[in-house]
């Protein structure tokens, strides 16, 4: 197998910043609870904050570097999850549209998410997140080249 | 859509003027229940002849003047570049759908239209449901022209005249049809329960009809001990041949509805290959005509059943494009032997697997982990609930012991499924096609173009992982194709291969 290109390092960043927003809710949880002071103190704060370090801190870093794609003269590959792994790859030849989409945190960083479009019921849409903006637009035209026809 | 050149008033066409007749019918006969239940509730009934019969009348005349004005003002064109239709009274609506953006148009016929010799023609553009062109309701022969001719407009011919008689002489192929005697043999097998669900929800629904609370189990009780008594002093022997007479009123019902529904859909069915697709007919009261363009089909499915498998009796399906708000799923053959259904296969241009086909099982560790994952879990129950027995002597002795037994063999038995659908699983790859054979009573086998795949995902779990193999994911226009637990090696090659075989057509150019 060929060799994948790492997404953009801003990648982390965006997805720590989503863990934290997830984390929030049980940190606050937790604050109340300490407050009610049921268990010994840390009972409750000390594990949320040490899962939180680990989802906020570690995870993304190794979400990261399983995540990548390659871009081919007519296919895209897209490599990502950490326990479910999978391997996708879409023909240009097959792609009915393509969007970029870009979230308010992706677009603080300069990122922008790449999805493709099949026909197919299964991966009817293909995205590949963590491309730095110009990166994806660029990839946009270039595929939009070799699609023949937008659309059926 | 821009601005388009007024077309002569005279082009306008109307819907047969029986359509107002049938849509009153139809509109009177959804509104009839609602009025019905209305008058009990309220009680109006009670009051006699001189209020129902004129609000009856009323209620009549104002379904007659809605459908009235709806066919008044619906009239629909066909033009040089598209068909176009405009309808409404107050809040008018002009829709232009142009030739090439149009599929296919399917013609329905129901029960009502069907007395009246009406057709209901709808414009398939792939937009979905309610949002499809529909034209209700025209005699046969208009619907037929309109099809021939938006057939003709989508090829490109230059006038509609001519075209109509190229059209009409179509020669067509008979592939399929079911006579009474296979219609029967298939009603058989279709032998189904539904029956009772139906008087069930009819039940819940229409219980405040019943002279008593059928849910009230004290009633069923009281039930019991009255004349049920007597039962009970029968003896063995008149209680088995009572029950006996059950079952085969149950048996009997099953087979009336499986009968019945089998007649309904697919009676005087017939697969005929014309120069644009596979056309199906079907139905007893609504006769249905469709037809399948055959480059629009993506993949093939032969089906069976628990028992028709037995005596060798299959069907087949294709996925295609056209109803993706569907299921995407259309049935071409329903009941037939496989040597019928290969001709059919070979119309749509795929081939069933034969001698030269090489099998492939998912590898032996997806079994074993499989296996593994059903069965642990339920061992862990079992000895877990035995464990209690031991420890809690309060409850009732036996009980657990009967309950972890019970969990033992639940879980055996899911185990043995899990093994015996390892083994009926299989995959293969050839140079066009690609067959995934999958399923535990009933097994199904899909057949795919590999040049009609739109993408390949190979997908690995932790199992997956340590096992060396993957799930190997297609995605297929209106449908699945999955293969599961292939070696990882394996996996790889049959994607590469099948994108290599994707990328050397362009989807646009698909044959067809």
């Amino acid at each position: 197998m060929d060799e994948l290109t790492p997404l953009h390092p801003n990648y982390v960043k965006v997805v720590r910043l989503a863990a934290l927003g997830a984390m929030l809710p049980f940190a606050i949880g937790a604050l109340v609870l300490e407050q009610a002071s049921v268990l010994p103190t840390g009972a409750f704060i000390v594990p949320v904050l040490l899962a939180g370090l680990y989802l906020v801190i570690r995870a993304p870093l190794r979400r990261y570097h399983a995540r990548g794609y390659q871009m081919g003269d007519d296919r895209l590959r897209v490599v990502r999850g950490l326990v479910f792994r999978s391997d996708t790859v879409v023909p240009f030849g097959r792609v009915q549209h393509i969007d970029v989409e870009q979230g308010p945190v992706e677009r603080g960083y300069g990122l922008a998410t790449l999805v493709l479009y099949t026909a197919g019921t299964h991966n009817a849409s293909v995205s590949l997140p963590g491309l730095a903006h110009s990166d994806a637009l660029e990839m946009r035209e270039a595929i939009r080249a070799r699609v023949k026809r937008e659309t059926l | 859509m821009t601005a388009l050149a007024a077309p002569p008033p005279e082009a306008w066409r109307r819907t047969s003027p029986l359509s107002f007749v049938v849509g009153a019918i139809l509109s009177l006969r959804s509104a009839a229940l609602p009025v019905v239940a209305g008058m009990i509730g309220t009680g109006m009934w009670r009051q006699g002849w001189l209020v129902v019969a004129p609000s009856l009348a009323a209620l009549l005349g104002f379904t007659a003047l809605f459908s009235y004005i709806a066919w008044r003002h619906f009239r629909y064109l066909v033009g040089e570049n598209d068909i176009r239709v405009e309808r409404g009274l107050f809040s008018r609506t002009a829709r232009a759908v142009p030739y090439e953006r149009i599929q296919d148009v399917s013609l329905e016929q129901t029960l009502i239209p069907r007395l009246f010799g009406m057709v209901d023609v709808k414009f398939e553009t792939g937009a979905g449901g309610k949002d499809e062109l529909r034209i209700r309701y025209v005699t046969a022969a208009e619907a037929a022209a309109l099809r021939a001719t938006v057939r003709a407009r989508k090829a490109g011919e230059e006038s509609v005249a001519g075209i109509l008689e190229t059209v009409t002489e179509d020669p067509s192929r008979l592939l399929f049809a079911m006579d009474l005697k296979r219609l029967a043999t298939f009603g058989v097998f279709e032998f189904s329960l539904v029956v009772f669900a139906v008087l069930g929800g009819a039940a819940q629904q229409f219980d405040f009809l019943l002279p008593y609370d059928i849910w009230d189990f004290r009633h069923w009780l009281e039930l019991l001990a009255g004349p049920g008594h007597r039962l009970q002093e029968l003896g063995v022997m008149t209680q088995a041949i009572g029950a006996a007479l059950a079952l085969t009123v149950l048996a009997l019902l099953g087979l009336v509805t499986g009968l019945g529904r089998t007649v309904l859909r697919d009676y005087d069915f017939r697969l005929e290959d014309t120069p644009k697709g596979l056309r199906r007919r079907r139905g007893l009261l609504t006769r249905t005509d469709a037809v399948m363009p055959l480059h629009r089909v993506q993949a093939l499915k032969v089906t069976t059943g628990i028992v028709r498998r037995r005596f060798g009796w299959h069907g087949l399906s294709v996925v295609s494009l056209a109803q993706e708000a569907k299921s995407g799923n259309q049935v071409v053959v329903p009941f037939a032997r496989m040597d019928e259904i290969a001709p059919v296969v070979e119309t749509a241009g795929f081939a069933l697997p034969d001698d030269t086909t090489e099998w492939h099982r998912a590898s032996r560790h997806q079994r074993t982990h499989a296996i593994a994952l059903t069965v642990v879990p339920f061992a862990l129950l079992a000895a877990a609930v035995g464990a209690l027995g031991r420890y809690i002597p309060d409850l009732a002795t036996g009980l657990p012991l009967l309950a972890a037994f019970g969990a033992a063999a639940l879980g055996a038995l899911l185990g043995l499924r899990e093994w015996h659908l390892w083994r009926r699983r299989r995959h293969a790859i050839d140079a066009r096609q690609l067959f995934v054979e999958h399923g535990w009573l009933a097994p199904r086998l899909d057949i795919a173009a590999r040049v009609k795949l739109q993408s390949v995902e190979i997908a690995q779990g932790p199992l997956g992982r340590r096992g060396g193999y993957a799930d190997l994911k297609f995605g297929v226009a209106g449908g699945e194709l999955e293969m599961h637990g292939v070696p990882i090696e394996a996996a790889r090659a049959i994607s590469a291969a099948v994108l290599d075989s994707i990328v050397a057509v362009d989807f646009s150019r698909l044959p067809g």
